[in-house]
């Protein structure tokens, strides 16, 4: 603290440039954006791919498909913003078409993982008994291997197809998400407002939907933002693997693997752009979702 | 209290501020706050929740957390030591050697996983060069002191092992230990059932007559206000509103918000009083620290205001006789009945 | 008021909870929450329940209401043994008891709106849905202090003083002819308590409901009580017409607790404890009298005997081998 810091402040004029008076829309938006710098850094980088995916067409010049053999390997230029691949596909139409199946693959995976996970916590949260007992240990067995390698039998099992590989990428999701909404449901079962709702006669599944469930919404959005990232990285992995999203839909990951080994040297740029969309998306998320975290957690709260 | 320290006085604070920066905005936590206490001396410190009493404790002990508080402005003596000139090292030097504190909550002030005695020795070891034989033989002495029976076979157990009123001995143990000039307890009896209260109470008051220690008492419970202290601070909304001796506060309450205080008790145990009889209330709620009003800012409650209450925020003065008040109408309380 | 047949019976409750411990989950020992009480609360009467943290008041609250249920005993509601009736038969009872808890904040869903929370038991029971609600729901808050425009704000835009009145208006909402208060004002500021305890008197003149109300601050139930028990692990030891209790306390830790509470006024300064010691634990309570262990006047025979709740003057029930020699062993 120290007696150098020791200053008067002028409270008010403080208080109005620090935005703290308004509490709702834009000015309280502003406010945080200011607290939550890098929170916002990252909410610019999703709302950027995002973007990306959706005005994919209208922004490229190429079709990411187009096979032009005079233009193979070609280094970045005015024509070609990150250059071509060996089969003269340009890279920043391949990147910004890939950015629609990494954010298909990372949030059609989160919502459907989070979705089933939040019923099978809910479910072993509030009816607890041999429900509770039989889902944990489910849960126990599915924590006990890692991410990828599920998602790799998995898509072994499957086949590689857009809807295979969210589904398979979503199934490790499930534990994770079960465990918190479980712990949550547990805790919140324990709450007066929960017993209240008893002392009036409501049943116990309108119980669980109307006052467990909407108040576990708060933590599943911040695991969900911060699992974003994560099935994102994964999406790369089982492409960079072969096992991903199947030609010629243009993946981030498969980029990598197709260049990774031949052209390192020869055109870095075909290892170096993908990675560097694959880095920024999962920085964005996992950026994002610390400052939601810091937002929504009130225990983390200053 | 505003005349110069005198020998006695252990700690004295001065125009003390304190704020803090939270998303909902800047709040002002102390605004002001000046009181000393001095040697043996138990000042009390009343008020409802969020009125800053807590916080004037942190920032006395330098330990406001910051972020989001900040101690800005004033002083604080400790035996004519500045305490905000010093640097980190040196607060630490004085915490638990000049200065204690105890805490409301005796579970969690205590570290689950390491015996009573060890606790108390460590403050030892930290602030006194002793062998750990003599530490030791010093750890047990204090539960002795606290009254915890059988303190040999006690010093060897773990915090759970004991119940709530026993940590809370401990904690006191532990915060004598030192022989400090000033005690600080914030809420010291509120998490301990009434006949916990009455000898946790009792045991406080015996120490610090016995060893001369200066007290100050957060509480928000005007009874325990009146079985313990001899002057008397009333906090509201960060600022010292009134202070008094103990009798007088009682005898001539002057703010409004410490008359209302005391009507809204209910009666401690109404004999003969009619079984429905409804209490005096005061109106409103406790304002936002954020969001003050212009002038008092107990005004919007008060049933006395005027318009000179909504527009100025009236200096604390004295009403006479060592006793002071921020109300712009207090001298016509002293008439009133 | 006391001499219609009352609305409330409690007879010999016992509630037991089972301590597991060990891989196996075995039971290792029994909490004797609550150990054999009984009281009755007649209409438009307040039985105040006090006692310090674990004597098993919340759990004789909690049975009442069966949202724990009791080991064994007889709850009658308006002469109807409500203990063993499913969750169906359960249903029309709920409607005459209501429940206020002591935390406003943890007491309301902050995912709903005030209003929604005061209208919910209403549609649940399809008394009123839709305008026919929300106007009821403005009838409520209006009769709890609350205005009718703040039914769209959630609980977090409440002060706790105003949460608990919510929680007020919710427990009326169903027209109960008993509300359970659970230390209703125990979390609220002094200044704030005067206007909850005024708001549920008010409450009762007006429409002539009983309450049974919880608390462990003496004082508050001295104010809002028309008779009092004095429960100490498990048990009622004493009970009493509020006047009588205070003026006249029988049982010693009646006394203690009385002593103990501290005086707003210096000049009677009396800080000397009344009793030494701690609550001892539920799980293996002392033998004979509970309070033995902490009793200034404890004889051989409390160590070894039970006293049993016994008359001791008109509408005085005192638990002790002191009680004028008239004690009696369960």
């Amino acid at each position: 603290m120290g007696i150098s810091r020791l200053t008067t402040i002028n409270f008010d004029s403080e208080l109005r440039r620090a935005g703290a008076h308004s509490t709702h829309g834009w000015r309280r938006l502003l406010f945080l954006a200011q607290r939550y710098l890098l929170g916002t850094i990252g909410l610019v980088i999703m709302v950027l791919f995002v973007w990306m995916a959706i005005s994919a067409d209208l922004i490229c010049r190429y079709d990411p498909l187009s096979v032009d053999s005079a233009q193979r390997l070609a280094a970045p230029s005015a024509a070609h913003w990150m250059g071509t691949d060996s089969f003269g596909r340009d890279v920043w139409s391949r990147i910004v078409h890939g950015a629609r199946v990494s954010l298909a693959v990372g949030i059609g995976a989160t919502a459907l993982g989070s979705s089933i996970g939040v019923i099978v916590g809910l479910a072993s949260g509030y009816l607890s008994g041999w429900v509770d007992l039989l889902f944990q240990r489910i849960t126990d067995i599915l924590q006990a291997l890692p991410l990828l390698v599920l998602a790799l039998v998995m898509t072994a099992a499957l086949g590689p197809s857009l809807p295979n590989v969210i589904i398979a990428i979503a199934i490790p999701l499930i534990p994770t998400v079960a465990r918190v909404i479980r712990a949550n449901t547990l805790a919140l079962r324990e709450l007066p407002f929960v017993e209240a709702a008893k002392s009036i006669g409501m049943s116990e599944i309108r119980i669980a939907l109307r006052h467990v469930l909407p108040n576990t919404l708060a933590p599943l959005i911040v695991l969900a933002t911060a699992q974003l990232g994560s099935t994102i990285l994964t999406e790369a992995s089982l492409s960079f693997l072969g096992l991903g999203i199947p030609e010629p839909y243009p993946s981030w990951g498969r980029m990598l693997s197709e260049s990774a080994a031949e052209y390192v040297r020869t055109a870095p740029w075909l290892v170096i752009f993908p990675g560097v969309a694959i880095s920024l998306a999962v920085f964005g998320t996992n950026l994002f979702g610390d400052a939601l975290r810091d937002i929504l957690d009130p225990r983390q709260r200053g | 209290m505003t005349e110069t320290r005198t020998e006695d006085t252990v700690l004295d604070v001065k125009n003390l501020q304190t704020v803090f920066f939270t998303n909902s905005g800047l709040f002002r936590a102390v605004d002001d706050v000046s009181f000393s206490v001095r040697r043996g001396e138990t000042l009390a410190i009343v008020g409802e929740s969020g009125c800053g009493k807590s916080v004037t404790a942190l920032s006395v002990m330098r330990l406001v957390p910051d972020p989001p508080g900040r101690v800005v402005g004033g002083s604080v003596t400790l035996e004519g030591t500045d305490l905000l000139g010093l640097d980190e090292a040196e607060m630490r030097n004085i915490r638990g050697n000049r200065i204690s504190m105890i805490f409301q909550e005796p579970m969690t002030s205590l570290n689950p996983v390491m015996r009573i005695g060890d606790q108390i020795t460590e403050v030892l070891r930290l602030h006194r060069e002793m062998t750990s034989k003599e530490t030791w033989a010093k750890a047990v002495e204090m539960l002795r002191l606290v009254r915890i029976p059988e303190p040999e076979r006690r010093a060897q157990e773990y915090p759970h092992q004991l119940s709530g009123g026993m940590r809370q001995r401990a904690m006191i143990a532990m915060a004598l230990a030192c022989r400090p000039a000033l005690l600080i307890a914030d809420e010291p009896t509120t998490a301990l059932d009434v006949t916990i209260q009455a000898q946790i109470l009792a045991l406080i008051v015996d120490l610090q007559k016995t060893l001369g220690t200066g007290l100050i008492l957060i509480t928000h419970d005007l009874g325990v206000v009146a079985q313990t202290a001899q002057r008397v601070i009333v906090m509201y909304a960060g600022k010292k509103v009134e202070e008094a001796t103990v009798e007088d506060l009682f005898e001539n309450p002057r703010h409004p918000y410490t008359r209302g205080l005391m009507a809204s008790m209910p009666a401690v145990i109404s004999f003969g009083a009619k079984t429905d009889a409804r209490l005096t209330e005061i109106p409103g709620m406790v304002p936002s620290l954020t969001n003050l009003p212009p002038g008092c800012a107990f005004a919007p409650r008060c049933s006395l205001a005027v318009d000179r209450c909504r527009a100025e925020y009236p200096p604390l003065q004295e009403t006479g006789g060592d006793h002071f008040a921020a109300c712009w109408r207090a001298t016509e309380m002293v008439a009133a009945p | 008021m006391t001499d219609q047949r009352p609305l409330l019976e409690v007879t010999d409750l016992v509630k037991h909870y089972a301590v597991r411990g060990g891989i196996l989950r075995r039971r290792v020992g029994t909490v004797h929450a609550v150990d054999g009480v009984s009281f009755s609360v007649g209409k438009g009467e307040t039985l105040g329940l006090v006692g310090e943290s674990g004597c098993g008041k919340s759990t004789v609250a909690r049975s009442v209401l069966r949202l724990v249920e009791p080991s064994s005993g007889a709850i009658k509601l308006n002469g109807t043994d409500i203990t063993g009736l499913s969750k169906a038969e359960m249903r029309p009872h709920r409607r005459s008891m209501q429940i206020v808890f002591q935390d406003p904040f943890a007491s309301l869903n902050p995912r709903m709106t005030a209003g929604d929370i005061v209208g919910e038991p209403l549609g649940v029971h399809g008394l009123a849905k839709g305008r026919a609600q929300q106007e009821r729901v403005a009838e409520l808050f209006a009769q709890v202090g609350l205005r009718a425009d703040q039914m769209k704000n959630y609980p977090h835009q409440f002060s706790g003083g105003q949460r608990q009145r919510i929680c007020i208006a919710r427990a009326l909402s169903l027209g109960p002819s008993l509300i359970v208060c659970d230390e209703p004002v125990s979390a609220l500021d002094v200044s704030i308590q005067a206007q909850v305890i005024n708001l549920l008197i008010d409450l009762q003149r007006k429409n002539d409901f009983s309450y049974l109300f919880i608390a462990h601050d003496l004082a508050v139930v001295a104010h809002i009580s028309h008779r009092v028990a004095v429960m100490y692990l498990g048990r009622i030891v004493e009970i009493a017409e509020k006047s009588e209790l205070f003026a006249n306390p029988r049982h010693p830790y009646t006394q203690a607790l009385l002593a103990s509470v501290p005086i707003a006024d210096p000049k009677a300064k009396r800080l000397a404890p009344m009793v030494d010691g701690d609550v001892p634990s539920p799980i293996n309570p002392p033998s004979g009298c509970a309070f033995h262990t902490r009793c200034r006047y404890a004889m051989d025979r409390c160590k070894l005997e039970r006293p049993a709740l016994v008359e001791a003057g008109e509408g005085h029930q005192v638990a002790c081998w002191l009680n004028d020699g008239t004690g009696r062993a369960e």
